[in-house]
């Protein structure tokens, strides 16, 4: 691991506000990802803030009759939670099928979204990868690609986001609320927050540096029936091939958001109108531009056969 | 010089290899004497172990981990992957389990850590470790105080009411069957295969069956 300095920041704007203005600072919340990416020296910062003691780690109703929850609320924490339990199954049951109880204990809201990909190019520092060093070309092209994108990707990264909580925040519509370095806040769609790697798959989203995540927002009930259903290769402890997280209504209409498919939690809106027809007709709205490997177009129908079971699942 | 000098022992010899253990305090008063080009930075680390507390000076580098073994000397937590991957070096801090590996020490400042060694002693086993004496929950042992801490916090998230993804209906209060203890303890890893001992020891304590 490389020498840095370390600090613990006041308030959310003091945070930003030092990050900002040291080109070579991070974020640190649980630690759980950035710390392996440390020690492998994917990740070489020279200065840590440490956001632990700025009281971001509540759950509170908002005016809206939906629930803010602060950057640094544990996954646990946020899983544990009767209103979430309750109102917002899907994720919690997204929470829960995902990482071990020890990395839920320590892992926060903020910090996973922005965790970096599994790409196993991206954690090998001996291969090319345009993702960790800009311009060095990607050997999951052409490489093993089993886990990797089967849509959104481009010809410089085929990288997923490995996470759960974002797809279920995706289906639910949440907001990514953030302060920057002059005290302005702003409220960024889940949809827009995660980005796709086009020319520049160095970026995962949309912060800019110094932009610090405050809380993410979910809106008020949508009804219906909340499913999170996770496909992998044991049946615990291990990342998604494909997941589905679905909101369905008694008259079989919803919504469906996919992880494990590309660079950022995979919704169509434009889709969902197909999803009373069933899951091969709207599947196939959804992955009509999809580009997929040899090694990962089964990925597809195993995406369109979870969606049919997460339909079946919820069908009176 | 003398060939004693060269003589470690197996535990100074992994000291010394371990290259993110950082500075001690020793080490640091030898640096007052000589101070090296660039002064490497050092924090403040105020921790309480199995009750005690301690004062620390420690490079930021330090994880939790390394300070535990490295620095207080408490060994009976596992280094195993480093990573986060086989939960050897499960701890519980504030009450809840984490994996010692992938924290800084320097996070942890003012925290209550216990470790394998401070939930029993060979005398006064904690019932957990009494358990997995009398199941046979381990073969090596190496992921044994890990899995014992892990082990112990999971009845404890199960009667707090934490959920898990074997739990059927997720507003409903958890219950200490089999499937929800292997899903619990899905994060650590034992390569001689004890998990269905494992499984029957903290169904003992629990006071269910496996």
């Amino acid at each position: 691991m490389r020498s840095f300095t370390y600090e613990r920041a006041r308030t959310p704007a003091d945070a930003a506000r030092i990050v900002a203005s040291h080109p070579g600072a991070r974020f640190l919340a649980g630690g759980t990802n950035l710390l392996d990416l440390m020690k492998l020296e994917i990740e070489t910062p020279t200065h840590l803030v440490d956001v632990q003691d700025l009281k971001l780690d509540r759950i509170e109703p908002t005016d809206a009759g939906g629930l803010r929850i602060g950057a640094f609320v544990s996954n646990t924490a946020l899983a544990s939670d009767e209103r979430v339990r309750r109102d917002y199954g899907v994720l919690s049951r997204a929470i829960v099928a995902g990482a071990s109880g020890q990395l839920r204990n320590k892992a926060t809201t903020a910090g996973n979204l922005l965790q970096r990909t599994r790409c196993p190019y991206f954690y090998d520092t001996n291969q090319p990868c345009n993702k960790r060093k800009p311009g060095s070309g990607c050997a999951a092209i052409g490489g093993y690609s089993r886990q990797l994108a089967v849509i959104g990707s481009s010809d410089a990264c085929i990288a997923t986001y490995p996470g759960d909580m974002a797809v279920a925040m995706r289906v639910l519509d949440a907001t990514v609320e953030t302060v920057r370095a002059d005290g302005k806040t702003r409220s960024i769609p889940i949809g827009s927050f995660h980005t796709l790697p086009g020319t520049t798959p160095e970026r995962d989203n949309v912060l800019d540096h110094g932009e610090l995540i405050t809380a993410v927002t979910l809106p008020a009930l949508v009804g219906g029936t909340q499913v999170y259903r996770k496909v992998r290769d044991r049946a615990s402890y291990a990342f998604a091939l494909v997941s589905v997280a679905a909101i369905v209504q008694r008259d079989g209409s919803g919504r469906a958001a996919f992880g494990g498919v590309a660079h950022r939690p995979w919704r169509v809106e434009a889709a969902e109108a197909a999803m009373p027809r069933g899951a091969v007709e709207m599947a196939k709205a959804v992955f009509a531009d999809a580009r997929p490997t040899d090694d990962n177009a089964f990925k597809i129908p195993l995406a369109t056969r979870t969606l049919a079971a997460v339909i079946a699942e919820v069908k009176p | 010089m003398a060939s004693e000098s060269f003589q470690f022992s197996r535990r100074e010899m992994l000291m010394s290899g371990a290259t993110t253990a950082a500075v001690s305090t020793i080490a640091i008063e030898t640096a007052d004497a000589a101070p090296p080009a660039q002064a490497l930075p050092t924090y403040q680390v105020a921790l309480t172990v199995n009750g005690k507390p301690h004062a620390l000076t420690l490079d930021p580098r330090t994880t939790l981990l390394d300070a535990l073994r490295e620095h207080l000397h408490l060994t009976g937590t596992k280094k195993g992957c480093d990573h986060g991957q086989c939960g050897a070096c499960t701890v519980i801090v504030n009450d809840e389990r984490i994996n010692a590996c992938l924290s800084l020490a320097v996070q942890h400042d003012g925290d209550a850590v216990i470790t394998i060694e401070g939930l029993g002693t060979p005398e006064h086993l904690h019932p957990m470790q009494a358990a997995f004496v009398k199941r046979d929950g381990y073969q090596c042992g190496y992921c044994t105080p890990g899995q014992i801490c892990s082990a112990v916090s999971v009845l404890q998230e199960i009667r707090r009411g934490v959920p898990s993804h074997a739990q059927v209906d997720l507003v409903a209060a958890p219950q200490p069957t089999g499937a929800e203890m292997r899903e619990r303890m899905s994060g650590n890893i034992c390569r001689c295969g004890a998990y269905s001992n494992i499984v029957e020891a903290m169904a003992d304590v629990a006071g269910a069956s496996a």
